[in-house]
């Protein structure tokens, strides 16, 4: 979908791009950086709107510094600033947008139809713009951008501004593209945990520069750690503790639940394998405890950044003051919950 | 379990497979968008107002003027068709002003204008699209007046070669007025993202240049210098059109005594006019040269 090969962008005074060489595939693609550290500048180059300084780039095959045109036609672009006239509806904003694509008058009123239904806008799509929410005027932007039918789409900082609620709601609107609409997305983000639950493939720039770039699922695929919490009864007052006790007679050895909160009650077995589950569960109905939750322990991605930023994965000019991804772990661990077993 | 018959369908998402006609259909397509906003058509009613009421005020003393001519019989309509726009230019200026600002602030404002360029529209494009349409919107204004002069002059039975030859260096008159003012119109509002000084700006230029230009003018007229004011109506948009078709589209001159500028006196007139709107353009194109993303 996208490669870049030792793209740089230089103004006179700073460095935006710095020699970036990636490869992104369909799918849904997260772009993570702090602030300044080049994703809009990434996406100006890629859309053909501003020359680079040295290096090359390809969107959908085409080279972006001579065929600008023709990727515009098949690219959606969703900006990250407020771009909605106030006095005019939804509605006849978003088929301007699509004739401006090129789509005939007819096609373009049955695509806005169409999208706007499909970004969840049904009735207040006739009223002018001014009056919406957040939530709403960035549907309307997210609606603009796949008017066209697009091959792909650039969203950048879709959630920004949306409470908890209208995040979900985004993110999942952004699976959705890709899912049913067959659209690969590239979504910026300067918030790790959200792309962690949204994106098949993560790309890390700061500095201008590749950080990291893997699939989601080799950041957060399944580990072997098995979770167990169990409640506690009158017969043996700390449920944990005698679980423990027992584990430790048969030979498994189990840590506590670590530093999370409300991790007290639970115990992590490394390397747990079917038949440590079933000795867990029989050890369990033997004490005759509850048992809460067994679930298989994932990972995240920022525990792999910080692993990579105490270890060899450091960048050379990498600013330690502020490493983005440590930043970027904070957002996670509101959001971090594992699939239950 | 009843099946709701009134229950929607959702059908899923579904691919576009249709024509994507590219750069000139988007062009035609802004192109008369802006136009039609131009007279508030495809906006909300209270801005179709102020561009209506002006055309109507255009349209008015032509359409008194072909009353009494037809009913009194007259020899000759009483004003000709080059001066018909001098005339009413308070009402062509106030309606640039109305319009220019609406054309170009609001994209400027509320940021449309990335959105423009993420798509095949190109800068040229846009600047293109949007000067035609303001030039044809006041084209409008000023030749439908003259169409309803010329009608009138055919009904009331003047000479037709006269009439027709009069009518057609009013049109050439009208359509370089257009260029020319939609140019500066259009320069002068997409300078400032705030609609309201656009207005005022633009209404600024017109009447500001206008009065200091009539003001020097009648100074030399009254020290008999009529070379002077010749060359002083090069700096006023509505003198410079008066100039060019008083030296080439035999019109009489609104210039105090009514001394027109000579033939070389004329082509000066005209380069600047054809200098102005070129140079309109260049500005437009540096403007949002900066303006994408």
């Amino acid at each position: 979908m996208i490669a870049t090969e030792s793209l740089s962008k230089r103004y006179p005074k700073v460095t935006a791009l710095d020699r970036l060489t990636m490869d992104v595939g369909p799918g849904v693609t997260g772009l993570v950086g702090s602030n300044g550290a080049g994703k809009s500048t990434l996406i100006k180059i890629l859309l053909g709107l501003a020359p680079a300084s040295e290096g090359r780039a390809e969107v959908l095959g085409l080279d972006v510094s001579t065929h600008g045109g023709a990727i515009r036609e098949r690219v959606g672009y969703m900006p990250e600033h407020d771009c909605l006239p106030p006095d005019v509806s939804a509605t006849e904003f978003v088929v301007h947008m699509a004739r401006m694509s090129g789509l005939p008058p007819t096609a373009a009123r049955e695509r806005t139809a169409d999208t706007l239904r499909h970004v969840g806008l049904y009735e207040e799509r006739y009223r002018p713009m001014g009056g919406y929410s957040t939530g709403m005027k960035q549907r309307v932007k997210l609606a603009q951008a796949l008017v066209h039918d697009p091959d792909l789409v650039f969203l950048d900082e879709p959630t920004n501004g949306l409470d908890p609620v209208g995040r979900d709601d985004m993110l999942g609107l952004i699976r959705r593209i890709h899912a049913d609409f067959g659209i690969s997305v590239l979504v910026t983000s300067h918030l790790l945990g959200e792309l962690e639950r949204t994106c098949d493939h993560v790309v890390v720039i700061d500095g201008g520069s590749l950080l990291r770039s893997s699939s989601t699922r080799d950041f957060t695929g399944a580990t072997t750690t098995l979770a167990v919490e169990v409640t506690d009864t009158e017969t043996h007052p700390d449920g944990t503790a005698a679980l423990l006790a027992a584990l430790r007679d048969r030979g498994v050895t189990a840590g506590s639940g670590g530093v999370l909160p409300g991790a007290g009650h639970s115990l992590l077995l490394e390397e747990a394998d079917d038949e440590t589950r079933d000795l867990v569960r029989d050890l369990v109905v033997d004490l005759g405890l509850g048992l809460v939750r067994m679930e298989q322990g994932r990972r995240h991605i920022a525990d792999v950044f910080q692993a990579d930023a105490a270890g060899t994965g450091q960048p050379p000019h990498h600013d330690p003051a502020e490493p983005p991804p440590a930043a970027a772990a904070e957002s996670l661990r509101p959001t971090a919950g594992g699939g239950r077993s | 379990m009843t099946v709701d018959s009134t229950q929607i369908h959702n059908i899923g998402y579904r691919k576009y497979d249709g024509p994507r006609l590219g750069r000139s259909h988007a062009r035609r397509a802004l192109y008369s968008q802006s136009l039609r906003g131009a007279y508030g058509l495809g906006r909300s009613a209270k801005s179709k107002v102020l561009p209506m009421l002006l055309f109507a005020v255009m349209c008015l003393p032509a359409a008194i003027m072909v009353a009494v001519t037809v009913t009194a019989g007259l020899k000759t309509l009483p004003v000709d068709y080059t001066r018909y726009a001098v005339v009413m230019q308070a009402v062509i200026g106030l309606y640039v002003a109305s319009q220019a600002p609406q054309s170009v602030s609001r994209d400027l404002r509320f940021k449309t204008v990335p959105l423009y360029f993420s798509r095949p529209v190109e800068r040229v494009d846009y600047v293109l699209a949007k000067y035609a349409a303001m030039a044809s919107a006041l084209f409008l204004l000023t030749a439908v007046p003259l169409l309803v002069l010329y009608a009138g002059a055919l009904l009331a039975e003047l000479d037709f070669a006269d009439q027709t030859a009069g009518f057609g260096q009013g049109m050439v008159s009208v359509a370089l007025l257009s260029l020319l003012f939609a140019g500066i119109g259009l320069v002068v509002s997409a300078v400032t993202p705030r609609r309201g000084f656009g207005i005022a700006a633009v209404i600024a230029v017109f009447t500001i240049t206008y009065g200091a230009v009539s003001t020097v003018q009648a100074i030399a007229f009254q020290q008999g210098n009529t070379e002077a004011v010749g060359w002083i109506g090069l700096f006023s948009p509505i003198t410079l059109i008066d100039g060019v078709q008083t030296a080439f589209l035999g019109a009489t001159s609104a210039y105090p005594g009514g001394a027109g500028p000579s033939t070389a006196g004329g082509a000066v007139h005209l380069l600047v006019v054809l200098g102005l709107i070129a140079g309109c353009y260049a500005l437009l194109m540096r403007r949002y040269r900066k303006a994408g993303l």
